[in-house]
């Protein structure tokens, strides 16, 4: 089989997998001869399903001894199968890069043999490219379910980013889908990278010259809606996962289509928008001083379809608003709907020589349906008389259909709300 | 009125500099952009050097680096109001508003902040969407790249692709200026302008590079306006795999409708042919017309699990040999002999024990006139495994027993090794009392008399763990 030949087909199975992005790493390793990662998370062009195209992202190979029910390279699957050798993987993502198309590389892969072995492979890829052609640019390799720990270290020693997919959100989602996947292994691999990072970095600060490890963090996917798990075990699973390991992204992948799929899996995609939803939630976790219980409870387990997560909790929480804000503290603007993070910066900058005026916000852009009945400041402001109506939940919605779309796309880089 | 012309950042601050030392107001200063070419002729002679005698600020002044890195990229965008406004700014941050910067709202702050970030997303989808092509120059690889920019970012990007491409020797050209890296002087230079005409020729990787862009799209979903708010269509023209792009949006509702039309064709599974109602009597009934996979072609028939639904015991198998395919009943030939010679042996009682198979058809291959029996695939173990979860499910045994490495691996699951985790008791999502031992007929396949009694007697010891699980006794 050819070299073209294989590139479909490898790239094709490595479609599902959301993480894309290539960000994280603050410096170029030294001495490099060919790349950087300075100028991260560089998407180099982008399909006609919205998505960037970042990295080279394909798998070494999908034949797989697993049989993991969402998955289309699961052993009972009936896909075309090829596989490359790490030096075909090596020269495709030179010749690649050299033309600037890519920012490295994501290497997956089918598990052949048996775990240990997979994970030796997709080492000797990134070993190659770093020690033999001086390559500076991003690598991010996954780990392969059960493989030893020093595999995994030395993985680090080469990679960018390492990502251990927890792919469903619950234990008993597991079992159900993948029988031959356990949770204690997936969180174990986990805890094994964060621990690894944090001694590292203690070194580091103690003066030591201790090598890189996986600069740019850990990562994962949980796949969604393949099961019916509601999104309050989905974010409960990711709060704790940002917390115990400290990860630095969950990508959340609704659940479509495959090819050869099984029959206890659902037919239809669920929604992009609950996809679009749960990265808005994971962005008010990490970056608003939201915690998950906030977000959803055991009443509510779902995220509303029809406002974003930030505008849901202000809808039930009407006694905290409105938000003064010319006296505010930057945690209570934070939650103020319609205003990101950019524009809490700004407001408490503008704040120190002037007062906040309803036109101001108009000027940076903030969308006043959404934020006016929730906000104090000077001049005229006619929305702040609805904050105590019942309909105030319909009155704040926005044009639905067209944003959607468009929304759902960027979402996995920001869900910024 | 004074006139003063810049191209560049640095002309820019060197004249403000000067204008402002010199306490020049922004309203008595024409500035004119030396990139609009149809300005550079008119200007050049009303360019006048003197500038009116004013009184001189007298302490010297400072602006803010935020303020320079903001005009630096505020510099390369093309509109030619930009330098003026620059000034203005300038003039206001050293008179008594020294702050400005942080009055997001403000009309000038507000220009100063839509340019910069206009700029920043050239310069960022210039270090994207530039395509290097490879090409022969005396015998030396070359890389070269045309791209067209919307503002004037090369100068911000170039030294992005010298520490990128150190050893490379490339050039990027741009309708208005390019830039060549040196790999041995280690050096950028700049030259002029050129026409998209100028542009390389296609090298061969691009072909591969569109069957990569091709595949790693998902023609489920498709959003064409988030693609083209993020990748502007004025630069298609340099992106090679743009040129597919409709062929791959004709084509995907044929994949979508492949995908789904696959998804129904291994969705056969024994799932298709189950039961409403299951009882033993049912699933047998049922399982015997079952197509869930191809085995049932070559088979003569289905070989169901046999015993009372009160057994305490499920002994589940690989799959039936030659004989229980022809007799329609597990477990008749030799092997099912050793077995239930084993099972007389110790104590357990016949009735007490429900006797399966993990798939449900013979799978065979002929040798001569023979029919050789073939280990099934994973494929039609997924496939017949309905089956045997309802067979558990009605018979709910205490204890199940998987003979052979087949069964234990589809019921302990796929790392269990036979000759390390024989004979132990383990949890399974089953039974909490799942074991495994050796399939009675590795034992009449023993390569030798003291091989066979090893295992003979091994496998008595393991049937015989189960016998005292039954009769409430721990093994010893
Ligand atoms: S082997 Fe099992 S799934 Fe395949 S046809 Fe026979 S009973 Fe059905």
């Amino acid at each position: 089989m050819d070299r073209n030949a294989k590139l479909e087909i490898l790239a094709d199975a490595a479609k599902y997998d959301a993480s894309c992005a290539s960000s994280g790493a603050k410096s170029t390793r030294k001495d490099s001869r060919l790349g950087s990662t300075e100028g991260m998370g560089i998407c180099h062009s982008y399909t006609p399903d919205g998505r960037c195209v970042s990295l080279l992202k394909i798998l070494l190979t999908n034949y797989c001894i697993y049989d993991c029910q969402y998955c289309v390279n699961r052993v009972t699957s009936d896909t075309p199968r090829a596989r490359f050798t790490p030096q075909e993987v090596v020269q495709l993502t030179l010749d690649f890069y050299r033309r600037n198309y890519i920012e490295g590389l994501f290497l997956s892969s089918g598990i052949i043999v048996n775990s240990d072995y997979t994970m030796e492979q997709l080492i000797h890829v990134a070993r190659t490219l770093r020690e033999e052609h001086g390559f500076g640019g991003y690598i991010h390799l996954k780990t392969i379910p059960a493989a030893a720990d020093e595999l995994i270290e030395e993985a680090g020693l080469w990679a960018d980013r390492l990502s251990v997919n927890i792919e469903l959100p619950t234990e008993s989602d597991l079992k159900k889908l993948a029988p031959e996947k356990k949770k204690p292994t997936i969180t174990g691999a986990m805890s094994h990278i964060r621990q690894r990072r944090d001694e590292i970095q203690s070194d580091r600060k103690a003066g030591f010259k201790a090598p890189r490890f996986a600069p740019a963090g850990q990562s994962t996917q949980m796949i969604v809606g393949a099961t019916d798990t509601p999104d309050a075990g989905i974010l409960r699973t990711a709060s704790e996962l940002y917390g115990d390991h400290r990860l630095r992204r969950v990508y959340y992948s609704a659940f479509s289509p495959i090819p050869h799929a099984d029959a206890r899996l659902p037919g239809l995609a669920p929604p992009l928008m609950r996809e679009h939803r749960l990265y808005q939630a994971d962005w008010l976790m990490r970056f608003y001083g939201f915690n998950v219980d906030e977000i959803v409870d055991d009443a509510q387990p779902d995220l509303s379809l029809e406002h974003d997560p930030k505008m849901a909790w202000a809808l039930r929480h009407r006694e905290f608003f409105p938000v003064d804000l010319n006296t505010a503290p930057r945690e209570a603007i934070l939650r103020v709907p319609g205003i990101g993070t950019r524009n809490v910066t700004r407001i408490l900058k503008m704040r120190r020589w002037k007062r906040i005026r309803i036109e101001d916000l108009k000027k940076l852009r903030v969308v006043m349906k959404k934020t006016s009945p929730f906000v104090l400041a000077d001049g005229h402001n006619p929305g702040l008389k609805d904050l105590e109506r019942l309909d105030l939940g319909r009155k704040v919605q926005t044009k639905h259909r067209q944003l959607t779309l468009f929304d759902a796309a960027g979402s996995a880089l920001t869900g910024e709300v | 009125m004074i006139t003063r012309s810049a191209k560049f950042f640095e002309e820019w601050r060197a004249i403000a500099r000067e204008l402002l030392q010199s306490g020049i107001r922004p309203d008595d200063i024409r500035w004119h952009d030396r990139w609009q070419k149809t300005n550079t002729l008119l200007f050049a002679d009303e360019e006048s050097d003197d500038l009116p005698t004013r009184e001189q600020i007298a302490k010297p002044f400072t602006v803010s680096p935020k303020f320079l890195l903001l005009a630096k990229k505020v510099a390369a965008h093309r509109d030619p109001q930009r330098w003026e406004l620059l000034y203005r700014v300038l003039w206001r941050m050293t008179h008594g508003e020294r702050h400005l910067l942080d009055v997001s709202s403000d009309d000038d702050v507000l220009s100063l902040t839509k340019m910069d970030a206009a700029v920043r997303r050239e310069a960022h989808k210039t270090k994207a969407f530039v395509r290097f092509r490879s090409v022969q120059r005396d015998g030396e690889e070359y890389f070269v790249a045309w791209h067209r920019p919307d503002h004037y970012v090369l100068r911000l990007t170039a030294p992005f692709f010298s520490r990128r491409f150190p050893e490379m020797r490339w050039t990027i050209l741009t309708p208005y200026e390019s830039a060549t890296w040196d790999p041995t002087a280690k050096e950028l230079q700049y030259g002029d302008g050129v026409p998209a005409s100028e542009a390389p020729s296609p090298d061969e990787l691009e072909d591969l590079w569109k069957t990569y862009y091709g595949a790693i799209f998902n023609p489920a979903r498709i959003k064409l306006k988030a693609m083209r708010a993020e990748m502007p269509m004025k630069h298609w023209p340099t992106l090679p795999e743009t040129k597919i792009i409709p062929d791959l949006l004709a084509d995907a509702p044929r994949r979508v409708q492949t995908m789904i039309s696959q998804t129904e064709g291994f969705a056969m599974s024994a799932t298709n042919f189950l039961p409403e109602t299951k009882t033993l009597e049912t699933l047998a009934h049922a399982a015997a017309s079952c197509e869930g996979c191809d085995l049932y072609k070559e088979a003569t028939q289905t070989v169901f699990g046999q015993g009372p639904a009160s057994a305490r015991v499920m002994m589940v198998g690989e799959c039936p040999g030659d004989q229980e395919d022809l007799q329609g009943e597990p477990f008749v030939g030799p092997a099912g002999q050793l077995l239930n010679d084993v099972l007389q042996t110790v104590g357990i009682d016949r009735d007490l024990v429900y006797i399966t198979n993990t798939v449900k058809h013979f799978k065979w291959e002929p040798r001569g006139r023979r029919r050789l029996h073939k280990k099934p695939g994973a494929r039609e173990i997924a496939a017949c495994k309905p089956w045997l979860e309802a067979e558990i499910d009605v018979v709910k045994p205490d204890v199940v027993m998987c003979l052979g490495a087949t069964a234990a691996q589809a019921i302990i699951g796929r790392d269990f090794r036979i000759t390390r985790q024989r004979g132990e008791f383990v949890e399974t999502d089953w039974s909490p009392l799942t074991i495994a031992t050796y399939h009675p007929s590795a034992l009449l396949r023993a390569p030798d008399p003291d091989a066979r009694a090893n295992m003979q007697s091994a496998f008595e010891a393991d049937l015989q763990k189960v016998a005292d699980k039954l009769n409430g006794h721990e093994a010893a």
